[in-house]
């Protein structure tokens, strides 16, 4: 495999991972804010 | 000495010029499995009593989603050997060498930890730990232990996939009762005659891999016989949750029909012993109409609750 094509598949890689941590991200507040709804 | 640095390089070169994709990572986590395992999952937490938080729910399905997948990768880096001398499964990506072992098992143990973790955090305690249990019994207990030496492997080992419906109603409930258990035995007595199906067409497959699957230690005759024997037992059960009025008659004359098409498709199987032409068109149409029955079933539930809601 050329040596461009191993880069763009490894950035496109980096780009899911990072938009996986963002969703965890997002996913963690909802889930604090669903929490503290639900024992005030 | 130089053949064995220059064959060396030679296949370094070959392992680095091949990158797992994001699509041989989600491959490892078997994404069709997993389909069945979020919609039963779904059904058993929508139809559960009590309500839960869409995040939460959310959640909850998230992480049954992502244990089931932690299970496949975890089974995945376990049988790797057998999956390379099987045509249905020499393409994963491990086999193929897109993925290393270590990085199946460091992927699958990392998944299976968030999962759990974050289900006991966030959705509750029982949940999360039937969700471990499920990942625990597939990969330990199935997997590395009685997948290669009982050819009931597939009647124990299906419990695995019989847990997520309870894991969605505990979710909801915090608790257990009848029902997720009647939902969990409907499965658990499904997946034997779904997979011996599978096993009759792909038999030389398995004889291959050396796993004692029934066919292969039996006999195509004695499978006949339990396909049937299973799929007797398994009609008159998915008629249970009318019979004993946790549904309405909707998923009654439902799961009666397909329970009733379910043993039609049994009794060719078994008719076609000695006849069979190689083709083992039976049990082809068998395995097929098993993976749509199990849907259709939790699609009747889930319709039938609906409208019970509505009404």
């Amino acid at each position: 495999m050329p040596l461009h094509d191993r880069h763009k598949q490894m950035r496109w890689r980096n780009i899911v991972v990072a938009l996986i941590l963002i969703g965890l991200v997002v996913l963690f507040f909802f889930i604090t804010i669903a929490k503290m709804g639900s024992q005030s | 000495m130089s053949d064995i640095t220059v064959i060396g390089a030679a296949e370094a070169e070959a392992r680095i010029g091949q990158v797992a994709s994001v699509r041989d990572y989600f491959a490892l986590l078997k994404p069709r499995v997993m389909s069945l395992v979020v919609f039963t999952a779904l059904v058993g937490m929508l139809i559960a009593p009590g309500s839960l938080h869409p995040v939460l729910g959310f959640t909850a399905i998230l992480c049954i989603a992502i244990g089931a997948g932690a299970s496949g990768a975890l089974n995945m880096w376990f049988d790797a050997d057998i999956d390379a001398e099987m045509s249905r499964t020499r393409n994963r990506p491990i086999p193929t060498g897109r993925i290393e072992r270590g990085e199946a098992l460091g992927f699958g143990a990392t998944l299976a930890f968030g999962s759990v973790s974050v289900m006991a955090l966030a959705v509750g305690v029982v949940p999360a730990v039937l969700l471990a249990g499920t990942i625990l019994y597939y990969v330990l207990f199935y997997t590395v232990w009685l997948k290669r030496r009982t050819p009931q492997n597939i009647v124990i080992g299906g419990a695995a996939g019989a847990f997520p419906p309870m894991i969605g109603w505990a979710a909801v409930t915090g608790g257990l009762s009848l029902e997720p258990v009647l939902l969990f035995a409907i499965i658990f007595m499904w997946t034997p005659p779904h997979f011996w199906a599978l096993s009759l067409f792909q038999r030389e497959d398995y004889v291959k891999a050396g796993i004692p699957m029934l066919p292969v230690v039996a006999g195509e005759r004695e499978t006949r016989k339990h396909i049937l024997l299973y799929s007797l037992i398994l009609a008159p059960l998915v008629v249970a949750p009318y019979a004993l009025g946790m549904t309405g008659p909707l998923y009654g004359i439902v799961a009666g029909v397909l329970g009733l098409v379910l043993v039609a498709l049994a009794y060719g199987v078994w008719r076609a012993r000695d006849r069979e032409d190689g083709s083992y068109r039976e049990a082809r149409r068998l395995f097929g109409f098993s993976i749509l029955f199990l849907f259709l079933i939790f699609l009747a539930l889930l319709g039938d609750h609906v409208l019970a809601s509505v009404l």
